[in-house]
């Protein structure tokens, strides 16, 4: 079993950066809103650093009169060597962990720190990830200038950077975590993102509704990463076929982000971003939800092995959050 | 669940493309450059040039022209929209190369732009010259 509760583990603030393709919900509450793709730097990966160097320090001037220090940074990006986050913290004296799920990455590096702070090891700690839509082109598709067809079942790489700020102290309670298995989706095909991890959505989301015995509509909402709109309704029907669990107050937050109306948005969004950006400036926001199980999702499609002819497997995580006020 | 109703499962909901638009866009960009290219050959000819040389004065304009746009950072736009229509021609093996040199120019001379521009144009100059290989090889055997 790998579904752990939570004692005295908040979620204290948190910082999105996004840069603002023009089919983007704009979301009153994001923090810093870009409109260029290099943001004033010579190449996109220091863009992507850049972005990350920002949200990093805005998020600390913001809460280090509270906290007095920062015990320590978790995070990762898409980058290979998840090089953006480890430059990145060579300009803050910060113990860091780096660490990769792909589009999981955050909803991960908060159950590591979380898991942290219930254990007394620390007592704050920051999750960062980012993500640039052309460095994963580039690093998983094709050059950027090629502008190689996009079908319609692909999903658009959010460009951006979030950071959350865990505390012992808060408004929102980060009550428990289930750790997912990696699934094989038995699918090759790399433009069908909601598909790969639509399996591994669903079986995280039953094991964590087992290991907590608890019914589906205890949880206000569910919030899944990345699945867009295909694989929102892929979820689903696999839930309803395998777990005969039937989804009713589920939303996807890749369908959340993007105006889907827009033929561009194709699927919908994914990165390691959507799910925060969603969670904190949409959800949050609304103060509708009381009880949140976040779930993200992340396709370990790696270029190489998809080209060796491999399936690709995927991966989910998911934290339940308890609004307190 | 089995391996095959999964991805049956899968293709229920994925959506399907528009693959005879997307052809029709194609024949209609790839055949009007290739009418462009002809009335440019025509119109060099009516200036004394020979028909070979025209043809390839032509082909360079279009090379030209190709790797231009996409260094100034809207073929990739057009591209997306004329799909083979653009690709095939020779704008689409000029514009794969200059893209990638595009993509790495930062990452250094050789290690980047030596190492990567034909990473996506390599194969079409491999299995040209083989296949051309092959072809010669059969005409030899066929007509001596």
């Amino acid at each position: 079993m790998a579904s752990f509760k939570f004692k005295n583990v908040f979620l204290k603030d948190y910082y999105s950066l996004i840069y603002d393709n023009k089919f983007l919900n704009k979301f009153k509450s994001f923090d810093y809103v870009i409109n260029d793709y290099y943001f004033g730097c010579k190449s996109l990966e220091k863009a992507e650093l850049k972005m990350q160097k920002t949200v990093l320090n805005n998020i600390i001037k913001k809460n280090i009169v509270d906290l007095k220090k920062i015990d320590l940074v978790v995070g990762g990006d898409l980058s290979n060597q998840i090089a953006i986050s480890n430059y990145n913290m060579t300009s803050f004296k910060i113990p860091f962990l780096g660490e990769y799920s792909a589009c999981a990455t955050f909803v991960e590096s908060m159950i590591i720190l979380a898991s942290f702070i219930d254990n007394d090891f620390i007592d704050n700690g920051i999750a960062i990830t980012s993500a640039h839509n052309l460095n994963s082109e580039k690093q998983f598709r094709f050059p950027i200038e090629y502008g190689a067809y996009k079908p319609k079942r692909t999903t658009i790489t959010a460009t951006g950077s979030t950071a959350a700020v865990l505390a012992k102290n808060g408004l929102i309670k980060i009550e428990s975590a289930t750790i997912g298995n990696v699934v094989d989706s038995t699918l090759k095909d790399v433009f069908e993102m909601g598909g790969v991890m639509a399996p591994a959505a669903a079986l995280t989301i039953a094991n964590h509704l087992k290991d907590m015995n608890r019914d589906v509509n205890y949880y206000d909402l569910i919030l899944t990463g990345d699945l867009g709109n295909s694989g929102k309704e892929i979820l689903k029907e696999i839930l309803e076929l395998n777990y005969h669990i039937k989804l009713k107050k589920y939303n996807d937050a890749g369908c959340l982000l993007y105006n889907m109306e827009d033929e561009k948005s194709k699927s919908g969004a994914s990165g390691p971003v959507v799910l925060p950006l969603v969670l904190f400036n949409k959800v949050l926001k609304l103060k509708k939800y009381k009880k949140i199980l976040i779930v993200a999702t992340g396709s370990l499609h790696s270029p190489v092995m998809v080209n060796q002819k491999n399936t690709i497997p995927a991966i989910a995580h998911a934290i339940s959050l308890e609004v307190l006020k | 669940m089995k391996d095959n109703k999964y991805q049956q499962l899968v293709k229920k909901h994925t959506p399907k493309e528009d693959k005879l638009k997307h052809a029709l866009i194609a024949f209609l960009v790839g055949g009007s450059l290739g009418l462009i290219a002809n009335i440019l050959v025509t119109i060099f000819n009516s200036f004394g040039i020979s028909s070979k040389d025209s043809a390839i004065i032509v082909l360079l304009i279009y090379i030209f022209l190709a790797c231009l746009f996409t260094s100034l950072g809207f073929f990739d736009n057009l591209v997306a929209i004329c799909l083979c229509g653009l690709i095939i021609p020779i704008t689409g093996f000029a514009h794969s190369i200059c893209s990638s040199m595009l993509d790495y120019k930062k990452d250094g001379l050789v290690t980047g732009i030596g190492s990567n521009s034909f990473k996506l144009a390599g194969s079409v100059i491999l299995y040209g010259i083989l296949s051309a290989f092959i072809l010669v090889i059969i005409k030899v055997i066929l007509y001596g």
